[in-house]
């Protein structure tokens, strides 16, 4: 149980530390990378109960409009305020949504998932008070009511990223060791035996199902504020297909993998897009092939660090 | 003596076959029931109607007093009534310790303790030890020791019968309902792991109902039989008087008499 935390621990450190020397563009893909590695993180609760959710960006998208709601109509534009409204709203609309998907397994909850975030998509692209398709811009990120220099901003929301998202991942790594925790490969095996051993296996899923949103929320919030803009396209499929992959790239092993992942995720994207700006989708595609044919565990699967 | 578990007039259809017709037993704390009967004839649909898998058409169940035909499996098994399988229901991925630790997760969950915000090693109710220690301790009772670490996927038949079984003492049932123990267990082992369930629930102070083929085991462990046919049951005695009542020994054994 110790060695997670120490990783999770050193990885705060370096970033917080090292932060200040690397280059503008370097930052932006960390912390995106967090942001990225928050919503893996949740898919990653659901993967082990054997859940695919293909519809994590309906929340993913839900925190970014909620943060940029809150810059746009009134005027806040504190990054550690929109992550947690960005969690929040994410997790009210998963805990009414959970009555009805915690009661669905394998395909069933995959699609209805998808289902979901796409009527979600489908709102926005109509609603001319969020901009419609082209979305709208973000606030500049503030920080406890402060503007940070135009030198200092990035280096600022990615050392709050790294903050929250460690906290998080420490959360969740402590809750796999809860008796709720540790019932996900039971549910994924056997959800007979879970019953008549005296549990819920649909309080299970929906608890999950919640807390998996509440993090994306977060990343959403997360992404919009480093991004600095918002569109219906954070909700698309395509999206949470994004998040599927690099969840499978990290496994289930271990609270860290999902950052790692998401790290590698943007560094082969940004790389594929500026070697062939036309077919980076191929190349995305074919890592995904080698990873599936090579590490069907992912990259940290074999590692249940304790 | 006491009753623990009381059926009245339980009835259930599948369209036209009848799988319960009036099926009424009263089973007494501590005791140990053999249920006999050839395929079919309503054993296994008495132990889902009483553990709440399926609800009786007409009816009811009480135990300890009372009504529990309402309730869902899970409620039944809070209150104290367990069952194992005729074909193990294990987690398959998990490792026989871990399979042990997920029930005693459940088992502390349900007494409000384990949970997010809970220090340390919580003790598990009955066992007055952390999850741990109890697991440790129904793996040896269960003869499981020498298979801890290993895969619940790769067990040896008999062994994973008893891992079933195991998993259904973890929350200290006072009624537990055996389907077939002995079925996939070679014939000379039958005898020895009947003996160390039997004792390792006896230890326990768990009441016993078990559904059993092989009369020679019956006649040895039951202590009463209930003989089903049809649907019904057509005999409730000791063994000896059951396994010779020419009903029985026409419908359920095979000999005539």
């Amino acid at each position: 149980m110790k060695r997670v935390p120490l990783v999770l621990g050193a990885i705060l450190a370096v970033v917080l530390v090292g932060g200040p020397w690397l280059p503008q563009w370097a930052m932006f893909i960390v912390t995106i990378a967090f942001a990225r590695g928050l919503v893996a993180l949740g898919l990653m609760l659901l993967l082990r109960a054997g859940l695919v959710s293909f519809g994590q960006a309906l929340y993913y998208c839900l925190g970014a409009y909620a943060a940029g709601a809150l810059g746009r109509f009134l005027g806040v534009s504190d990054i550690v305020v929109e992550m947690l409204a960005g969690g929040a709203v994410a997790a009210a609309v998963a805990f009414v949504l959970g009555f009805l998907l915690a009661r669905y397994r394998g395909i069933f909850f995959g699609l209805l998932s998808l289902a979901l975030s796409m009527i979600l998509y489908g709102l926005l692209v109509k609603n001319e008070a969020l901009g419609s398709t082209d979305g709208f811009n973000i606030l500049p990120s503030r920080l406890f009511g402060l503007r940070p220099g135009p030198d200092w901003v990035r280096y600022i929301v990615m050392a709050c990223a790294a903050v929250i998202a460690v906290g998080a991942a420490l959360l969740v790594h402590r809750f796999l060791g809860t008796p709720l925790g540790r019932l996900a490969p039971a549910i994924k095996d056997n959800e007979i035996r879970v019953e008549y051993m005296g549990a819920s296996a649909r309080y299970a899923v929906h608890v999950k199902y919640v807390l998996a949103a509440a993090l994306a929320g977060v990343g959403g919030a997360l992404a919009a504020t480093t991004v600095g803009h918002i569109d219906p396209d954070m909700a698309y499929w395509t999206t949470s297909g994004e998040f599927i992959f690099i969840a499978i790239l990290g496994g289930t092993g271990n609270v860290v993998a999902p950052f790692a992942a998401a790290l590698l995720y943007g560094a082969i994207h940004t790389t594929a897009y500026d070697l062939s700006p036309n077919t980076w989708q191929m190349s995305l595609g074919i890592a995904l092939l080698l990873l599936i044919v090579f590490l069907p565990q992912g990259l940290f699967g074999r590692f249940a660090w304790k | 003596m006491e009753v623990i578990l009381q059926a009245r007039g339980l009835c259930k259809n599948f369209g036209a076959v009848s799988a319960a017709a009036e099926v009424s037993a009263a089973i007494e704390r501590d005791s140990v029931v053999g249920l006999i009967g050839t395929n079919g004839a309503g054993k296994t649909t008495f132990i889902n109607m009483i553990t709440g898998y399926l609800k009786p058409d007409r009816g009811s169940i009480e135990f300890e007093g009372r009504d529990i035909t309402p309730l869902a499996p899970r409620d039944i098994t809070r209150l104290g009534i367990c069952r194992s399988f005729q074909i193990p229901q294990l987690y398959g991925s998990l490792s026989v310790f871990d399979n042990m630790m997920v029930a005693l997760g459940v088992v502390l969950a349900n007494a409000g303790r384990g949970g997010f915000f809970s220090r340390g090693h919580p003790v598990v109710p009955g066992f007055d030890a952390p999850a741990e220690e109890a697991a440790q301790r129904l793996l040896e009772r269960f003869g499981l020791a020498e298979y801890r670490d290993r895969n619940a996927q790769v067990l040896p038949g008999g062994v994973r019968k008893l891992l079933d079984i195991a998993l259904a003492m973890v929350s200290r049932p006072r009624v537990l309902l055996l389907d077939e123990p002995t079925s996939g267990v070679s014939a000379g082992e039958k005898f020895g792991i009947m003996q160390m369930v039997l004792d390792g629930v006896r230890a326990e102070g768990a009441t016993v109902l078990f559904v059993e083929h092989d009369m020679e085991v019956v006649s040895r462990f039951a202590q009463r039989v209930l003989a089903f046919y049809d649907g019904r049951i057509i005999a409730d005695a000791a063994p000896q008087m059951a396994l010779a009542d020419p009903e029985v020994k026409r419908y359920v054994v095979g000999r005539h008499a």
